[in-house]
């Protein structure tokens, strides 16, 4: 039995969802509009974050080498692909969309460098 | 120009983020000699510390990161022939006598580590200076001055930037996007939000980032809080928070988080002082200069866009007003004058608008902020006591800045030239 809280990211009004019920049959209250509906089903389903973060390189003078996962990722496996990036050494230069880590422990998941430091 | 020549330039851009590169792309794609100047080692400003997504979804049309953005946008503006000056910090700005010809030259005071002191004179200038934080200073919280306190673009810059984690335990003064963007940064690094503390009854920030900056890591919102003490000698040691009633904090519900670290998000200023000495007129509500429909400032051949001119929350508003004040640059500098200009007000529940002035010729884009939170709004924009421009809106809160584009015919049709009152009504 499912009984969460979510808030729609849909549009500035910001409903607060009210999901209970079964994970295929929800019953999902408080939304303003359908959006928020299939917004709640994603968020019980299969909820995925887009993550950043900024990695060290190997020149401690130089600005930190922020980047991306190219898609998002599932929530349950951001802390390990987080710890991914922070062990992972960076070597100067690097190029707008140039890989970090490519195929993250074999997700397809990609993370990229999002920023060109010489 | 830098080899120290006195060659006079069309347009001089003071500020390199989101809005100096925008305009700039504009101005030099239209054949006018361009220098932006930015007195950071590299262009893009405030966006280069934002490594978050959720950047440029109108202006490129694709979901960047802050960085992203900023490289796309510098990219652009050289490819247009925009010449970029890093490094450099604008001094002082003026209004240099004699004129030359139509255009009384502006003269801009800056100085890099490469090239020392030096002067550019230019046609026009776009100040883009782009905006500051809000400090401690600027909230009364007593305590005394431990080590731990920031802002939250400081903590940004230092984390994103230069690679540091500031703490071990924190917590948010002020619920605007930076400080939600921050408690998820903090949190991905290992370090434990204990609370966001808002004076208000509902958050300034956007709801996705409540959602998923805050509750994805279940991080207390404390709403109608206010922070009472800071507690710590040398180093931050806790808060003290105080649940506010009719607006007075109840000491006795009063409770404390222990924390090494507080990041103040309360806020940005726009970055006027070059302005100010200047010359240039501001509005006390928004911070930045008074402008008219081309958003030219009160000194003729002076423009704003960006945070300069009042604070956005999207970049892609503020490259949007910068290309707009681009193609107001080119307009002038190829002699068109203006005819007509009706004025803007801020009327019943709207805080300010910008422009202060409408072109009755053409369409207008006006950008405004409400003054309080509301459930289906209607903006509805009054000329001469008559109705003549009414839209309805879902939801408006102060924190999201309306758009609003007056098309040319209805200003057309209303043959008036009185002032043009903007209100917000609730239901
Ligand atoms: C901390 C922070 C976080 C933000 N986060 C987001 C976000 O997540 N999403 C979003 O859409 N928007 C965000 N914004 C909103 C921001 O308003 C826009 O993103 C936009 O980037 C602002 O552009 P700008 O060019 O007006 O200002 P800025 O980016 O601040 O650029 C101004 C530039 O002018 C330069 N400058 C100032 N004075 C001088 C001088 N005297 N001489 C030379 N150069 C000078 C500065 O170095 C700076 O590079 C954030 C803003 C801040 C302050
Ligand atoms: S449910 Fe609809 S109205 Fe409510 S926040 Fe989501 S998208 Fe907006």
């Amino acid at each position: 039995m499912i009984n969460e809280q979510r808030i729609c990211i849909g549009c500035p009004a910001g409903c607060r969802l009210r999901i209970s019920g079964e994970k295929n049959n929800l019953e999902i209250s408080g939304n303003r509009c359908a959006k928020g509906a299939e917004y709640a089903c994603n968020e019980i389903n299969d909820p995925r974050r887009t993550v950043t973060a900024a990695a060290l390189p190997d020149q401690p003078d130089r600005p930190c080498c922020p980047v991306k996962s190219d898609r998002p990722v599932p929530v349950a496996i951001i802390g390990r692909l987080l710890a991914g990036i922070y062990s992972t050494p960076v070597k100067l230069p690097v190029k707008r969309g140039e890989y970090l880590i490519r195929n993250f422990a074999g997700t397809d998941i990609n993370v990229i460098f999002t920023r060109t430091v010489n | 120009m830098s080899d120290g020549s006195f060659d006079i330039i069309e347009v001089v851009i003071i500020g390199g983020g989101a809005a100096g590169l925008s305009a700039g792309r504009i101005t030099a794609a239209a054949g006018l000699t361009t220098a932006v100047i930015e007195r950071d080692s590299c262009a893009g400003g405030i966006l280069n510390q934002c490594i978050h997504n959720g950047f440029g979804l109108r202006y490129f049309r694709e979901e960047l990161t802050g960085p992203e953005y900023a490289e796309k946008a510098a990219e652009r503006a050289t490819e247009a022939g925009c010449r970029i000056f890093t490094d450099t910090t604008v001094l002082e700005l003026s209004v240099s006598e004699p004129g030359n010809g139509k255009y009384k030259l502006k003269k801009i005071l800056c100085c890099s580590p490469e090239y020392g002191v030096m002067e550019f004179f230019a046609k026009s200038v776009i100040l883009a200076m782009g905006s500051r934080e809000r400090s401690r200073g600027n909230l009364a919280i007593s305590g005394h001055r431990p080590a731990g306190v920031f802002t939250a673009g400081a903590v940004q810059r230092l984390m994103n930037i230069n690679g540091y984690v500031p703490g071990k335990e924190a917590v948010i003064i002020g619920s605007g996007d930076v400080g939600l963007i921050m408690a998820r940064r903090l949190s991905w690094a290992g370090v434990k939000v204990k609370g966001v503390v808002e004076i208000m009854p509902y958050p300034a920030g956007l709801p996705r980032n409540i959602a998923q900056c805050l509750e994805d890591f279940d991080i207390p919102l404390h709403l109608s809080c206010r922070t009472m003490r800071i507690n710590g000698r040398h180093r931050v040691e806790s808060v003290d928070i105080a649940p506010l009633e009719n607006g007075r904090p109840v000491l006795n519900r009063a409770f404390s988080l222990s924390c090494d670290t507080v990041l103040m998000s309360v806020g940005l200023i726009p970055e006027n002082e070059l302005s100010k000495k200047a010359g240039v007129a501001l509005n006390p509500v928004t911070g930045g200069p008074v402008v008219d429909s081309r958003l030219m400032t009160g000194i003729d051949g002076i423009f704003a866009c960006g945070n300069v001119l009042h604070i956005h929350d999207l970049a892609d508003y503020v490259s949007a007003e910068a290309e707009t004040a681009g193609k107001h640059v080119i307009e002038y500098l190829g002699g068109k004058v203006k005819r007509g200009e009706i004025k803007t007000l801020p009327g019943a529940a709207v805080r300010y608008v910008i422009p202060g002035g409408a072109d009755p010729a053409s369409d207008n884009t006006f950008y405004m902020r409400s003054a309080g939170v509301m459930e289906r709004a209607r903006i509805n924009i009054h000329q001469d006591g008559r109705l003549i421009y009414s839209r309805p809106l879902k939801y408006v809160k102060p924190a999201e800045m309306l758009k609003i584009e007056l098309p040319q015919a209805v200003l057309k049709e209303s043959h008036g030239s009185g002032v043009l009152e903007f209100s917000l009504l609730a239901g």
